[in-house]
């Protein structure tokens, strides 16, 4: 399970952005988030992401209680969950080609010997063709780019998936492809998934099951 | 429909030249006609060549692009039309261009009359301060941005009042024809239908509208009719109630983009687009195409409302037909 208990975060102590948010992602389940935009969506898929330290609360994976988050959390756990961002540009270093993005989580879980062979499995997985992977991000598209970025979440073979808007600068034919490349990963590995977003048309034909915001957290 | 064109783009290329001789036809070929009252989105994957065009329209290419064929507003050719022209009495005055993050285009440390003042000084001939406070709000108010929000700054608005102070912006030099690259990017679907549903309202006060996005939920909001482009072509020009509903779309590609959609089949078109740097001969889609055959080898003419060889039947309304059967 992934759990978030009473968990309250923010950027300020004093105002958070939500408070006492309880949220259980079972595995093999995928869970749709649906809130209106700066409602505090990503700030709770960043804490069920290990990437925010809440408030207050806490987040359970698989019955161990986080005790560290970003750079504290424990790796064995931060290693479980893989995460995508909306916007794929900010969340790939420009300096590297799209195959040493791939294999981030690779060489710094020391797998570097066995990157290029999984690299190449993953590109074949997110649909990226070889060329593409000796380019940097900026002489990409968006879609390519993203397609990347799910590589590198998948990299770690990752129990949970957490998807902060993960299609919402993309193309309907790339965001159908996407979603796909997700769902066929969850049949085969019974990941669980937490998507983020403000689409209900997307994610209620993406998802088992989907919560507004409001049953989730307090203002 | 029988309305004379503002806007009448014919054979429109843009290529840019690389280092080293490499060429990279980045618009091929496009023609198309938008009328006041009207509104043509131009839909597609991105890197397809959609920003390309409207920077071609708009004298705002980068000194390598080498443009072909016309473009005519009026009776001046913007592709020819010295940067002068272009800067003095088309941006902004002939062409209000609606921006893709209106964060980007506003100076957080402005208020948002100052901006629209700003712009009334440069694009009206509207003179003295009152005056200039006058136009500013009356700006706001075609806009519907709330006069009572005018003396914030750009980081106090939400984002769907930055949009309209955007719109607004666009709207001062009551240009005939307004341009909006992406205008929905990044917003959620409330705040989507509101920026359509405005930008809606200009077209029907009489403005054209040339609205580029590949949001498809958005285009079919809004647009009266559809241009969908495909590695740099225009492959399908239509009705947006054809397109959007029966007889649907008839180039195999647009096909592919709709049924694409989650409330459609959810499936992606297989394959990846073509590199324009390196297109195939002939039809630039049949990799990906399932009704390609030999004859894709040569590049399909655009003929009535689409450039495919073996386009989808317009009548599949009763029987999926193919044109053997019709004939038979
Ligand atoms: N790094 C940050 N520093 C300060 N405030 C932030 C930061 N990131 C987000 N916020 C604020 O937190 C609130 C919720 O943001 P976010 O979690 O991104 O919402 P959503 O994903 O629903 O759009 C917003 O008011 C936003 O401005
Ligand atoms: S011309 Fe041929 S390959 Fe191209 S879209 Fe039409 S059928 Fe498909
Ligand atoms: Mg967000």
């Amino acid at each position: 399970m992934l759990e978030l208990r009473a968990v309250t975060a923010g950027y300020d102590r004093r105002a958070p952005v939500f408070r006492d948010a309880h949220l259980t992602v079972a595995p093999g389940e995928a869970v749709g988030l649906l809130g209106p935009s700066g409602c505090g969506k990503s700030t709770l898929a960043r804490v069920a992401a290990l990437l925010h330290r809440p408030d207050a609360g806490e987040v359970v994976l698989d019955g161990m209680p986080v005790r560290g988050f970003r750079h504290r959390a424990p790796r064995e756990q931060r290693t479980t969950i893989g995460v995508v961002f909306q916007q794929p540009r900010l969340a790939a270093d420009p300096r590297l080609r799209l195959t040493d993005l791939i294999a981030e989580p690779l060489r710094a879980t020391g797998r570097r010997a066995s990157a290029a062979d999984r690299v190449a499995e993953l590109a074949d997985t997110v649909g990226l063709t070889p060329d593409l992977l000796g380019r940097r991000p900026h002489e990409v598209s968006d879609g390519q780019l993203q397609r990347a970025c799910l590589a590198r979440a998948l990299a770690l073979k990752p129990r949970w998936l957490v998807c902060d808007e993960m299609t919402a600068m993309l193309d309907a034919s790339t965001t159908a492809a996407l979603v796909r490349v997700v769902e066929d990963y969850r049949a085969s590995t019974g990941a669980g998934l937490l998507s983020v977003g403000h689409d209900r048309t997307l994610l209620t034909r993406w998802c088992d099951r989907t919560v507004p915001w409001e049953a989730v957290a307090a203002g | 429909m029988t309305l004379v064109p503002l806007l009448s783009v014919r054979d429109l290329s843009v290529r840019f030249l690389l280092p080293g001789g490499r060429r990279v036809d980045v618009v091929s070929d496009a023609s198309f006609d938008v009328a006041p009252g009207e509104c043509l989105a131009l839909i597609g994957e991105s890197g397809c060549g959609k920003s390309v065009l409207a920077s071609a329209l708009l004298g705002l290419l980068p000194a390598n692009a080498r443009t072909a064929g016309h473009a005519h507003l009026g009776d001046l050719d913007l592709l020819t039309a010295d940067e002068r022209t272009l800067a003095r009495a088309v941006r902004g005055r002939r062409i209000g261009l609606v921006p893709q993050s209106p964060a980007a285009h506003l100076t957080p440390v402005r208020t948002i009359r100052s901006h629209i003042e700003e712009t009334v000084a440069r694009l009206t001939g509207v003179r003295g301060r009152a005056a200039r406070r006058k136009a500013a709000e009356q700006a706001s108010l075609r806009a519907e941005f709330p006069l009572g929000h005018l003396d914030r700054h750009p980081h106090e608005l939400s984002g769907g009042l930055a949009q309209r102070a955007a719109t607004a912006l666009a709207l001062v030099g009551d240009a005939p024809l307004l341009l909006a690259d992406e205008p929905t990017t990044g917003l959620d679907r409330d705040l989507v239908d509101r920026t359509v549903d405005e930008l809606r309202r200009h077209v029907d006060d009489g403005h054209a509208l040339l609205m580029i996005t590949h949001d498809l939920a958005a285009a079919e909001r809004i647009a009266d009719r559809v241009a969908v482009m495909y590695a740099g072509r225009i492959v399908e020009l239509a009705d947006a109630d054809a397109f959007f509903g029966s007889p649907g779309p008839r180039h195999p590609y647009s096909r592919g983009l709709l049924e694409a959609l989650p409330e459609r089949s959810f499936t992606p078109v297989p394959g990846l687009p073509p590199e324009l740097g390196n297109l195939p001969a002939g039809c630039a889609f049949a990799p990906r195409c399932d009704r390609a055959t030999d004859a894709c080898a040569a590049l399909p003419p655009f003929e009535n409302t689409v450039a495919c060889h073996h386009p989808v039947p317009a009548d599949t309304s009763h029987a999926i037909r193919t044109p053997e059967d019709t004939r038979a």
